[in-house]
Order: structure tokens, then C-alpha cells, then sequence
């Protein structure tokens, strides 16, 4: 018992300790202080704050919309091909993160077969191009993220009740209304779940702002980034970590207050 | 008349009524296949490029049918070494994260301690937190040291950190449906604590010790902003792919993406079908 203890506060400490040092070092070099560092990052980089929040949130609603019915066509129509199905969402994420992305570069490249269609559709103008566009920026998200979305939906509607289902259709007598009333609710924890982790990680990403968008579509992580790797300026940048960490974590804590943490952290109550 | 006008009408409903559901059933079937090419398209854009044959050094058109990717999958200069450092760091990172996420895991579903809820949110901590902040904060924790060599360390210590929590999760899930019941039979069958967690407890946990240790590796390998945080001139293979994808990256660099994709589909499809088996069986 004594040594899972000690092998279990070691990683703690580190732990706390890592998250107090970030908290300490954004005052920089010596420490004064410098509230202002914040106000600065805010005011100088309102734009990158608001977009990166933007295309988070609209990547999140979409994957969401898109990756419900086939998470609930897996739970009740899977029957025993579920486990193939669901090594198929995960299947993306056995190609290098950077990779995929650069794939997404090809695919919406301009007078790739994408952009050409679109324009044959007249609904990209002649001269128009998808890459180094916030459109493309949010299609990256979407796809590299889609599988956080998809699986804890899934694990939400897999654990409703089949025999709940049908007696809703016969109550109601109608399957929407059934749906509304008894399947959705019963998924909303996944979709509490599989927002946050899609959210999450979103706003804090800079490598499809990068790979796929224009300087227009930087993001708060590609400012983060090169504040810290090329300019150097640490005390702004720390500053800005913890802005989004805090904006993310208000997040979280009112997801918090409306599950609880043991559902989110998966523990039994 | 109206007898039969009445007994049709039901039959007639239920008809609509299954006609709609078959209809329905297809709508969602078509969904789902149109949503799975979807997700399979990049991947296939990376496999089919690995096989071509840029003139220049840009691999974004295509341009005729080649085995000399493949043939020469180390013909670019970085690239050997970029991925034996992965391969490295994965390995270590993800056996040191498995056997003390392990142990956290027992701790936490085993024991009641004061901490217990703060530990639980500790763990929770890094997984809901962008992986630039992370990132960030160790790189100004290491800063902070300036004897620290960013490097080979560096990149271990922070893949260590973050699978932690990976592995804590994984295993615990597995503890939860735990019998608590077979270690109290072997403790009264006579084995003291030590003979039991390694007779009983080990032997049932090791499925998910083995999933954690894979989830690990495969979050280690990929990992690329918390490793570029860090690395200092230390290059990993995602690493690498970041400095080419800046002056357009070679094929080679689809022809590691999709080996390692292949391999891990292979293993991961081996595993489903075992699984499936096992379960026919019982």
C-alpha cells in the first residue's frame, strides 16, 4: 500500500509542480507583477482569441451533426460488425497527425478535383481556392477531430435501452417525437463528453491554421507558437496559454456543473 | 363494406409504416458508408501519393506510378534518424507512463485517500487541456532549469507526462468491473498481498495494462506540438514531416505514414477478429 503511495505522489507532484511553474513564469524573467502582459494579449490579439473560439465552436457543431447518426447507426444497426465500424472511426489516427492534414492540403489544393468541382458548380468563383481559407481551416478541424466526437456517442447510445426506445415510438406514436424525447436525452452525456473533447483540443490548435489556412486564419495556438519557438517572447506567450487555458476551463467547469466530474472523468458514483 | 374498409386500414399503416422504416434504415445505412469514405479519403490520398512520381519536390499532383518510395523509403537525409528517435522515445516514454499510470490506477479505485478527488482532476487535467499550453509549460519549466538540455530527455519526460493520464484511464476502466472476490479467495487460500497481485490481480488487468501500453505508443510516435515545445534541435519523425511540409514534403514521407498505418490497422484488425472469435466461442 505505502509504495503505490510514494509511486503515486511522485507523478503528482510533478504534476502540480508543472502546473504552478507555467502559472509563475509569465511574468518572465523577473517577476513584477506584469499584469499587463494579459491586457496586452488580449487587446493585440482580439482577433486570433474570437477565431480561434469561432472555429472551434463551428468544427465542434458540425462533427457533432455529422457523426450522430452514424455513432447511433453503429450502436443499433452495428450489429456484429461493431467492432469493425468503430476500429473504422479510429482508423484516421493511425496516420500521422501531420500527415492526414497534409493529405487535406492535396485533396483541397487549388485545381485539385475538389476545388475544380466546385467551381464547375459555380459555387466557387473561377478564381476562387479553398486552401489558405478559413472553410479549409474549419474542414481540417473537423476531420482530424471527428473521431473524438464520434466515440463517446457511440458509448452513450450503445448504452440506451432498445426496449426504452420502443416503447417511446408506441407512447408517442411517432419516432421523431420519440427521438427527441427519449433517445437524445438519454445520448446527452456523449454529447457533452464529445463536444468537450473536440472543443478542447480545437482552440488550442495551430497546425491546421498553419497547413491549411492563410496568415487571415491564424489562430491563438499559431500566435502562442511563435511567440514561444521564434520570437521568443515568453512572458506574453505564457500569458496567452493561460488566457485560453482559463477560457477553456470556465468551459469545462460549467459542462462540470451540469454532469458532474465523476461522469466526465468516467469514474463510478 | 366498411368491415373490410376498417381492416384495411391498420395493415395499410403498418405498411407505410415499414415501408418508411425501410427507408429510413437505408438513409442511415447510406449515411454511414458516404461518412466512412469520408473518413477514409485522406488516408487514401496519403497511400496513393506515397506511389508517385513528383518531377519537382512538390508531391501534390500526380504524376506517374512509382516502387522507388518505397524502395528508397530512407533516401532523403533526416529521415532514418527522425524515426528511430520516435520509435525510441515511444518505447521508454510509454513503458515508464504504463507501469506508473498502473499503479495510480490501483491507487485510485483501490484505496480511498484524501486526495482522491484532486487526484482524479489531476489526471483528468492534462487530457482536457490543449496540448500547446501543456507544451508551453514544460518548455518554460525546463527554461526555468538552465542547466537542461532540450533534447532526447526533454521529449521523454514530457511524452511520459501525457500518457500518464492515457494510461491511468485505460486501466482504471478495466479495475471498476473488477472481482474483488478472487483476491480474497487466494488471501484465504493462503497467498499473502505480494503472491495474490501477482497470481490474481496482474494476469486479469493485463489486457488493459497491454491496451494502455499500445495507446501510449501510438500517442508518443504521433505526438508532434508538445514534442516540438520541447525537442530543441532534436528532430522525431513528426518533426520532420512539420520542417518538410515548409518546403514541400518528398513522398517518402506518405510512404512512413502509410507503413505505419498498414501496421497498426493490421495489428488493430487482428485484435477485432480474435475478440470476435472468442466471443463466437463463448
Amino acid at each position: 500500500m505505502l509504495w503505490l503511495a510514494i509511486f503515486f505522489v511522485v507523478p503528482l507532484g510533478f504534476l502540480a509542480y508543472q502546473s504552478l511553474q507555467s502559472g509563475n513564469f509569465d511574468v518572465g524573467y523577473a517577476f513584477t507583477w506584469a499584469w499587463g502582459n494579459y491586457w496586452s494579449a488580449i487587446r493585440d490579439y482580439r482577433p486570433q482569441f474570437v477565431r480561434s473560439i469561432e472555429y472551434a465552436g463551428i468544427a465542434t457543431a458540425i462533427a457533432l451533426v455529422v457523426s450522430y447518426p452514424v455513432a447511433y447507426f453503429i450502436a443499433f444497426r452495428g450489429g456484429r460488425w461493431k467492432n469493425l465500424l468503430l476500429l473504422l472511426i479510429v482508423a484516421p489516427f493511425f496516420v500521422t497527425y501531420l500527415i492526414r492534414t497534409l493529405a487535406w492540403q492535396t485533396i483541397l489544393a487549388d485545381h485539385g478535383f475538389v476545388v475544380n468541382t466546385l467551381q464547375h458548380l459555380q459555387i466557387l468563383g473561377s478564381g476562387g481556392r479553398l486552401l489558405a481559407t478559413g472553410t479549409a481551416v474549419v474542414a481540417g478541424i473537423t476531420y482530424n477531430f471527428l473521431p473524438f466526437m464520434a466515440l463517446p456517442l457511440y458509448v452513450s447510445l450503445e448504452q440506451v435501452d432498445p426496449r426504452l426506445i420502443e416503447a417511446a415510438e408506441d407512447l408517442y406514436a411517432n419516432k421523431i417525437r420519440a427521438f427527441l424525447r427519449v433517445t437524445l436525452p438519454l445520448s446527452l452525456p456523449g454529447v457533452i463528453a464529445g463536444t468537450l473533447l473536440t472543443f478542447i483540443p480545437a482552440a488550442g490548435d495551430f497546425i491546421n491554421a498553419q497547413l491549411l489556412g492563410g496568415p487571415d486564419n491564424h489562430m491563438i495556438g499559431n500566435v502562442i507558437e511563435s511567440k514561444f519557438l521564434e520570437l521568443t517572447d515568453y512572458p506574453a506567450a505564457a500569458a496567452m496559454s493561460f488566457i485560453l487555458m482559463a477560457a477553456i476551463l470556465a468551459f469545462v467547469a460549467i459542462y462540470t456543473l451540469v454532469v458532474g466530474t465523476e461522469q466526465l472523468t468516467g469514474t463510478p458514483t | 363494406m366498411s368491415a373490410v374498409a376498417a381492416q384495411r386500414g391498420p395493415a395499410r399503416r403498418s405498411f407505410a409504416a415499414s415501408t418508411w422504416a425501410l427507408v429510413k434504415r437505408h438513409v442511415l445505412t447510406v449515411y454511414s458508408i458516404l461518412f466512412f469514405l469520408y473518413l477514409m479519403l485522406p488516408i487514401v490520398v496519403v497511400a496513393v501519393f506515397s506511389f508517385n512520381n513528383p518531377p519537382g519536390k512538390f508531391n501534390y499532383t500526380w504524376s506517374g506510378f512509382t516502387w522507388n518510395n518505397w524502395r528508397y523509403w530512407n533516401g532523403v537525409p533526416g529521415i532514418q534518424s527522425a524515426i528511430t528517435l520516435s520509435l525510441e522515445i515511444a518505447l521508454i516514454a510509454s513503458l515508464v507512463a504504463t507501469a506508473l499510470g498502473t499503479m495510480i490506477a490501483l491507487a485510485l479505485v483501490r484505496y480511498r485517500f484524501r486526495t482522491r478527488a484532486a487526484t482524479n482532476i489531476l489526471i483528468f487535467l492534462p487530457l482536457s487541456t490543449p496540448e500547446i499550453v501543456l507544451g508551453a509549460s514544460l518548455l518554460t519549466l525546463f527554461l526555468h532549469f538552465t542547466f537542461v538540455q532540450f533534447g532526447f530527455w526533454t521529449i521523454l519526460i514530457a511524452h511520459v507526462m501525457f500518457c500518464i493520464s492515457f494510461a491511468v484511464v485505460t486501466v482504471k476502466a478495466r479495475l471498476i468491473g473488477f472481482d474483488r472476490h478472487l483476491e480474497e479467495a487466494a488471501m484465504d487460500l493462503g497467498a499473502n498481498e505480494l503472491t495474490t497481485f501477482r497470481k490474481v490481480t496482474l494476469p486479469l488487468i493485463t489486457p488493459a495494462i497491454l491496451a494502455a501500453f499500445l495507446l501510449c505508443f501510438s500517442i508518443s510516435v504521433d505526438d508532434f506540438v508538445v514534442t516540438y515545445f520541447n525537442a530543441g534541435s532534436s528532430v522525431t519523425f513528426p518533426i520532420y514531416v512539420w520542417g518538410a511540409a515548409r518546403i514541400g514534403a518528398p513522398a517518402q514521407v506518405n510512404v512512413i505514414g502509410t507503413a505505419i498505418f498498414v501496421i497498426a490497422i493490421t495489428a488493430a484488425l487482428t485484435n477485432v477478429l480474435i475478440q470476435a472469435r472468442r466471443e463466437k466461442r463463448a
